[in-house]
């Protein structure tokens, strides 16, 4: 439906293409569209009911459209499951802090993906290579710059937005392609939230694309490059924070205001 | 927040120092409890709790809980003997029989927890009563004696100063090492720690949370299996009767060892240590003249309060 008017100087990374999802009588997903280009954080927001979350959800692999087709790099990618777009290298930050909290900061890095000794019977029996992984989480914290002292104290002695750091990380550490927020501030203070959007900034500095689903408008035109807005089902509209006004983005996703009535330049 | 619970690990000390307050305290109370000979009758007497008390983590530490332990071990304990006595299996083929048992009652815990999604209280409840029910009937409530040789060979014992160690206590001690080592050393091991911890994150990290569940209650049942094995080994029978208290008595081993109720948080070894404590109690309550259903009301409040205590540590954490 909408072609954005500045013509595409990046690749495109992520693609989907008229999205159809549908709960029962309800259609969350109306064809949606959706595109990621390569080094931009991309905010997608829209009112409750936009489908903000099912699409998030479809990109995830948390749940499978029922028509429709995501490209990655080109490729057409079908997600089952949160682990098959994992696999693909795209990894989710989740707003309810999802960390293991009695472990500690290394151990809830390399959660699932842990290093093992090298050797035939180390990788049988699965032994951890603890001293590797301390380096390499003591490595990434830096280049992240989170100032966390030590890594190997338990993740609920952190505040809360030095445990999102620890999730954004970890996501930034494995994923390949695409790093996607869902609500990754929301439960955060204001120093809190803005230590998680400078981290945000860094992820995207160091070459990956990130998807960024929030309700806080000052957060989102604080670091978004381009704005994403989900409305009745469908993309609304794609904007460009730099031009255009928050009450300008808000009228658009509550149907206020109709994307004819915006200038042009404030379409990315 | 709470820098000073890393500071002095109490998580970690508390069961010692509860352990040396009851050595202590029996120790004035009555004459015999440190001689060589007593403290032997404890270590045979926590080797078979010790071992329930080994598969009984496993499953807390999920944030799950096995009140079925006891039961099952009495079944295998039944179905070892009497398939060796009475239809004259290879002992060493019946002992592997009554292991199969236990671990296939563990598997169908697990499999209740994960695939029927039935809380672990409720589905150990039942199988609680349909192990009993099982080993009485099958047993005929006849305790099976006149057992072989080879299925008595673990609670023989050799002498350590003057104190009698038996083969079952060693082989408990080494099982305890093994499960230190697997939950501390090894991705499954933290993996298991990880889903009693929050099983959501464990999830998304992409740890498939119900089979580490399935494995653990099967695990869980293994153990209790070697338990029968110890248990028929000290006391030279096939007992139906075996394992009422030891239910109770492991969970409290556990608790007493500063394993969360609540998942994720715990060393195996303090189970060790709950476990002598509980033989302790018992053995100095003897010593002591109590009788074995006072014991039994003491170790009811012993548990509660171990909860207890359990609990408001973690209001401090939260």
């Amino acid at each position: 439906m909408n072609t954005p008017h500045t013509p595409a100087i990046e690749p495109l990374v992520m693609q989907a293409k008229g999205i159809v999802k549908r709960y029962g009588q309800v259609t969350a997903l109306d064809g949606t569209d959706f595109e990621l280009r390569a080094g931009e954080i991309l905010a997608v927001i829209g009112d409750n009911g936009a489908g903000k979350s099912s699409l998030i959800k479809t990109l995830s692999g948390a749940s499978v459209p029922d028509e429709g087709e995501i490209l990655l790099d080109g490729q057409a990618v079908h997600f089952k499951s949160p682990i098959d777009a994992r696999r693909a290298g795209i990894e989710t930050v989740y707003q309810d802090l999802a960390v293991a909290p009695a472990m500690s900061i290394a151990e809830n890095l390399f959660l699932g993906r842990e290093l093992c000794k090298p050797g035939w019977l180390a990788q049988r029996l699965r032994l951890l290579d603890k001293k590797l992984m301390l380096q390499q989480a003591i490595a990434r914290m830096n280049d992240l710059k989170v100032g966390i002292r030590s890594m190997t104290q338990a993740v609920e002695t952190l505040s809360g937005g030095q445990r999102q750091c620890v999730a954004v990380a970890r996501a930034a550490a494995f994923a390949q392609h695409v790093v996607i927020m869902d609500e990754p501030t929301a439960a955060l203070g204001v120093k809190e939230g803005n230590m998680v959007l400078e981290l945000i900034r860094r992820v995207r500095d160091k070459g990956l694309p990130v998807i960024l689903i929030s309700h806080n408008m000052p957060h989102v035109f604080e670091v978004a490059d381009r704005i994403h807005i989900q409305r009745l089902g469908r993309r609304a509209a794609v904007v460009n924070p730099k031009v255009i006004s928050m009450s300008d983005t808000v009228a658009v996703m509550t149907g206020a205001k109709t994307v004819d009535e915006l200038p042009a330049e404030a379409l990315a | 927040m709470n820098a000073s619970k890393r500071a002095i690990p109490w998580g970690a000390l508390g069961p010692w120092i509860a352990l040396a307050i009851t050595c202590l305290f029996f120790t004035v109370q009555t004459e015999r409890f440190l001689s060589g000979t007593n403290l032997s009758l404890v270590l045979q007497q926590v080797m078979v709790v010790g071992v329930l008390a080994i598969g009984q983590s496993l499953i807390i530490l999920t944030a799950g809980i096995d009140l079925s332990c006891g039961m099952v071990m009495a079944l295998g304990g039944v179905v070892m003997t009497k398939f060796a006595v009475d239809l004259g299996l290879n002992p060493y083929l019946a002992l592997a029989c009554g292991l199969g048992v236990a671990v296939a009652f563990g598997l169908l815990n697990g499999l209740l927890v994960t695939r029927m999604k039935l809380p672990p209280f409720i589905v150990t409840l039942g199988t609680l009563n349909i192990a009993f029910a099982i080993t009485q009937i099958y047993s005929e409530a006849q305790t099976i004696t006149d057992l072989p040789e080879a299925m008595t060979v673990l609670g023989n014992t050799f002498n350590l100063g003057s104190t009698e160690v038996s083969y079952g206590t060693v082989a408990m001690l080494a099982l305890y090492a093994l499960a230190w080592f697997v939950l501390r050393e090894t991705a499954p091991g933290r993996h298991l720690y990880a889903v009693g911890n929050n099983p959501e994150a464990a999830r998304l990290t992409g740890i498939n949370v119900d089979k580490v569940l399935v494995i653990v209650y099967a695990l869980a049942g293994l153990f209790y299996g070697i338990a029968a094995m110890l248990s028929v080994a000290r006391t030279g029978v096939g007992d139906p009767n075996a394992g009422q208290t030891d239910n109770l008595d492991a969970i409290t081993a556990v608790v007493l060892g500063g394993t969360s109720l609540f998942g994720g948080r715990g060393i195996i070894l303090g189970s060790l240590v709950g476990a002598v404590i509980v033989g302790v109690f018992r053995n100095g309550l003897t010593l002591m003249g109590v009788a074995s259903v006072y014991q039994t009301l003491i170790t009811g409040i012993l548990v509660i309060l171990a909860v207890a205590a359990d609990q408001m540590s973690r209001k401090g954490v939260r």
